[in-house]
C-alpha cells in the first residue's frame, strides 16, 4: 500500500472494520499531537532518551563504575572524559547513561503499579456504590491527604532502602488521584444504555468493569500518568539524593547529585551535570503530558 | 441542647446547613488523622528494626528484652496496642527519640519554628510575585508575558528542587557571594538573640537585634526564595485560569461596556471574584512548601522538621520520623480543612 493511500484509507470517513476505525483515530491523535511542536519537542528528547539508555554500552565511553582515583575530579573534556570525572574518578558521561536506565526503570514500574491499583479501586468503588464505596473513598482520601515525600519517606524507612523498595513507596503514594478518576469516570458510564444492554444480555459486574468500564476510564489515566511522570521521576531522584532509593555505586542521577554535594563549591559540574539530566526528562514528560491533555482531553483549558 | 443539625425537627433558617457541613468536615478529618495514625502505626510495626533492642541495645539481657517487650505493649493484640498508640498521641507522648534522647515532641517543638519561618517567607515570595504573574499572563494572554508565566511554571515543574538549590548555593554564595552560606545564622552573631517565637527574623526584630536580622535575612533568603519559586509556580498558574474564567464572564462586558478603566474591570471586578479560590490555592501552596522544605532544609543545612525527619531516618530512630510525619500530616490536613470552611464561609454559592 503506498502512503498516499494509507493516509487515504485512515482517515476514510467511512471505516469499514473496527480495526480501521481504530487506527483512524490514532493517526487523528498522532495528527493533532503532531502540530503541537512543545509537545513533539518533548516526545524527542523523551525518545533520545530512551535510545541512549538502551544503548548505554555502545555510546559509553567507559565503565561507569571504573574507578581511577589518580583520574578523580578531572573537569568537562580532560583525557577523553567528556562530562568530567566525579571523586572516585568515574565517567560521569558514561554514569549518566547508564543512570537513565535506572530512572526509566523506575517510572515504568511505577507507572505500571499506580494507575492499575487505582483503576481497580476507582472502578470498584464507582461500580458497587454504596458502602464498599464509602469506605474505599475514604481509604483514597486519608492517602490523599498525605504529603506524598513524608509518606514516602517513611514507607522507605520501613522497608529499606534501594531502587524496588522506592518504586513500592512511591506507588504507595501515587495512587489515589487515579482512583479518583477513574471512580468519576465509572460514575457517568454506569447507568449509560450500553451498560444496560450488556447486563441484560447477562454479563456480571466482573465482565463488565473490566471490558466495558476499563478500556473507556484508559485515556484519562494516561494523561495523567503522563503528566505525573516528571513527578515520579522528581519523588525517585530525591529518594535517590536522600540515599534511601538506589544505592551506590549504581549510577543513580539524584545519588550522583548527592556524591557531588559536596564538592559543589570547587567542582560544579559532578553534581550540575546529572541535575540537568533529571531536569530534561522531566521537562519532557511535562511538555508531552501538556500535549496529551490537550489531544485527548479539549475541554481542559491549557494552562 | 437539642441536635439541629440531625433531627426530624425544624432546621434554623440558614446557620444549621452551614453547621451541619462543618460537623460532616469536623467527622471527615477525625477519621483522616485516625487513617493517618493508622498508617504510622502499621510502618513502626512492619519495619525490620526490632523496636525492643531499638530501646535497649543490642547487648542487653534476655530479660531485660523481655522487661521491654512487656513494657512496650509487644505482647497485646495488635488492635489494643493502636489504641494505646492513639490515646498516647492523643496526650501528645510520640515517644521517645532514640537518637536524641528526648521526647519527640520537645525536639518537633525545637526544630519547627525554623521550618515555619522558612515555610512562611517562602510562601510570601510565592504570592507576591504569583499572583500578579498569574494576573497578567490571564489578560494578557498569548502575550510574551503570558509565555514568561507558562516557562516559569514548567521549570518548576521540572527542575528537582535539591539541585536548584545547590546551583543557587553554588552561584549566589559561592561566586558571587551575595548571600550568606548554609546554616541559620553566622557563627558570630549565634546565642545572643533570647528567643521568643523561635523564629529568628522575628525575634530579631522584636529584640531590637538589627545586625543580627541583617545576618538571618542573608541566610533565609535564598531557601526562602527557592520555595518562593515552586509555590509562585503552582500560584501563578492557578490565578491564571482562574483570571480567564473571569474575564470570559459577561459581567466584565458589561463592566467594560459601562465604560469602567481596565485597571477597575481586572482589579475591581474580576479579582474580587477570584479571592476566595485563591486563598484555597495559597494554603494548599502553604501546605506544599511545609512538606517540599524537606529536601530543601537539607541542602542549606537548615535545622528544621524536614532535617531531623531526614537525619532520625538514617539513624533508624522510627519515633522520630514517625511523629514528625504525623506532625507535617496533621497540618496538611488542618490547612486542608480551613481553607475548605473558608472558601465556604465566605463565597455566598457554596451555600
Amino acid at each position: 500500500m503506498t502512503t498516499a493511500n494509507l493516509r487515504d484509507w485512515l482517515l476514510s470517513d467511512a471505516p469499514t472494520s473496527r480495526r480501521q476505525a481504530r487506527f483512524a483515530s490514532w493517526y487523528k491523535g498522532w495528527l493533532t499531537l503532531r502540530s503541537n511542536t512543545l509537545a513533539m519537542v518533548g516526545l524527542i528528547v523523551l525518545a533520545l532518551i530512551i535510545l541512549a539508555a538502551i544503548f548505554a554500552p555502545v555510546l559509553a565511553t567507559h565503565d561507569p563504575y571504573a574507578q581511577d582515583l589518580g583520574q578523580r575530579l578531572l573537569g568537562a573534556g580532560h583525557s577523553g572524559h567528556l562530562l568530567g570525572t566525579d571523586s572516585l574518578g568515574r565517567d560521569i558521561y558514561s554514569r549518566l547513561l547508564y543512570g537513565a536506565r535506572i530512572s526509566i526503570y523506575i517510572v515504568l514500574l511505577v507507572a505500571m503499579v499506580a494507575p492499575l491499583v487505582g483503576l481497580i479501586v476507582g472502578t470498584v468503588s464507582g461500580y458497587a456504590g454504596g458502602w464498599g464505596d464509602v469506605v474505599l473513598m475514604r481509604i483514597t482520601d486519608i492517602f490523599l491527604a498525605f504529603p506524598r515525600l513524608i509518606l514516602a519517606l517513611a514507607f522507605v524507612a520501613a522497608l529499606g532502602a534501594g531502587i524496588e523498595n522506592a518504586v513500592l513507596a512511591i506507588s504507595l503514594t501515587a495512587w489515589p488521584p487515579y482512583a479518583r478518576i477513574a471512580r468519576a469516570e465509572t460514575l457517568t458510564i454506569r447507568n449509560s444504555d450500553y451498560i444496560h444492554a450488556i447486563r441484560l444480555q447477562g454479563a456480571g459486574p466482573f465482565r463488565i468493569v473490566t471490558r466495558h468500564i476499563w478500556p473507556l476510564c484508559i485515556s484519562s489515566l494516561v494523561i495523567r500518568v503522563t503528566l505525573d511522570m516528571a513527578g515520579i521521576i522528581l519523588t525517585a531522584a530525591a529518594l535517590g539524593f536522600l540515599g534511601l532509593g538506589a544505592q551506590p555505586p549504581s549510577p543513580e542521577w539524584g545519588a550522583m547529585i548527592s556524591e557531588g554535594r559536596k564538592y559543589i563549591l570547587d567542582y560544579w559540574w559532578v553534581a550540575t551535570f546529572p541535575g540537568l539530566a533529571i531536569f530534561a526528562i522531566s521537562l519532557a514528560f511535562n511538555l508531552l503530558g501538556d500535549g496529551l491533555r490537550d489531544m485527548l482531553d479539549p475541554k481542559e483549558d491549557t494552562a | 441542647m437539642t441536635d439541629m443539625t440531625n433531627g426530624e425537627g425544624r432546621r434554623g433558617p440558614s446557620f444549621a446547613p452551614w453547621l451541619s457541613k462543618t460537623l460532616t468536615t469536623l467527622v471527615t478529618v477525625a477519621v483522616t488523622l485516625l487513617g493517618l495514625l493508622f498508617v504510622t502505626f502499621m510502618i513502626g510495626r512492619v519495619m525490620p528494626i526490632d523496636p525492643v533492642l531499638a530501646v535497649i541495645g543490642e547487648r542487653a539481657t534476655q530479660a531485660q528484652y523481655d522487661a521491654t517487650y512487656l513494657e512496650l505493649g509487644l505482647d497485646k493484640p495488635l488492635l489494643v496496642q493502636f489504641g494505646i498508640y492513639v490515646s498516647d498521641v492523643l496526650q501528645g507522648d510520640l515517644g521517645k527519640s532514640i537518637r536524641t534522647g528526648q521526647q519527640v515532641t520537645t525536639d518537633i517543638a525545637r526544630v519547627f519554628p525554623a521550618t515555619l519561618e522558612l515555610a512562611t517567607l517562602g510562601t510570601l515570595i510565592g504570592v507576591a510575585i504569583g499572583v500578579p504573574l498569574g494576573v497578567l499572563a490571564a489578560v494578557k494572554r498569548g502575550s510574551w508575558i503570558d509565555q514568561v508565566a507558562r516557562l516559569v511554571g514548567l521549570v518548576g515543574y521540572s527542575m528537582p528542587i535539591f539541585w536548584l538549590g545547590l546551583v543557587g548555593l553554588l552561584l549566589f554564595y559561592g561566586i558571587l557571594g551575595w548571600v550568606a552560606g548554609p546554616g541559620r545564622l553566622g557563627i558570630f552573631y549565634q546565642g545572643i538573640v533570647e528567643p521568643i517565637t523561635g523564629m529568628l527574623l522575628v525575634d530579631a526584630a522584636l529584640r531590637g537585634e538589627w545586625t543580627v536580622f541583617r545576618d538571618a535575612f542573608s541566610h533565609i533568603i535564598l531557601p526562602a526564595a527557592l520555595l518562593g519559586y515552586y509555590s509562585l509556580a503552582y500560584i501563578s498558574r492557578m490565578t491564571r485560569s482562574f483570571m480567564l474564567e473571569q474575564l470570559s464572564a459577561e459581567y466584565v462586558i458589561t463592566a467594560r461596556v459601562k465604560g469602567l478603566s481596565e485597571w477597575q474591570v481586572i482589579w475591581g471586578h474580576a479579582f474580587r471574584n477570584i479571592r476566595i479560590q485563591l486563598i484555597t490555592v495559597i494554603a494548599l501552596a502553604y501546605a506544599n512548601l511545609l512538606e517540599g522544605s524537606v529536601l530543601t532544609e537539607i541542602i542549606f543545612a537548615w535545622p528544621g522538621i524536614g532535617s531531623y525527619i531526614t537525619t532520625s531516618l538514617l539513624a533508624n530512630d522510627m519515633n522520630s520520623v514517625l511523629g514528625g510525619t504525623i506532625v507535617i500530616g496533621s497540618i496538611f490536613v488542618g490547612i486542608n480543612i480551613l481553607s475548605d470552611l473558608l472558601y465556604r464561609f465566605f463565597d455566598p454559592r457554596a451555600k
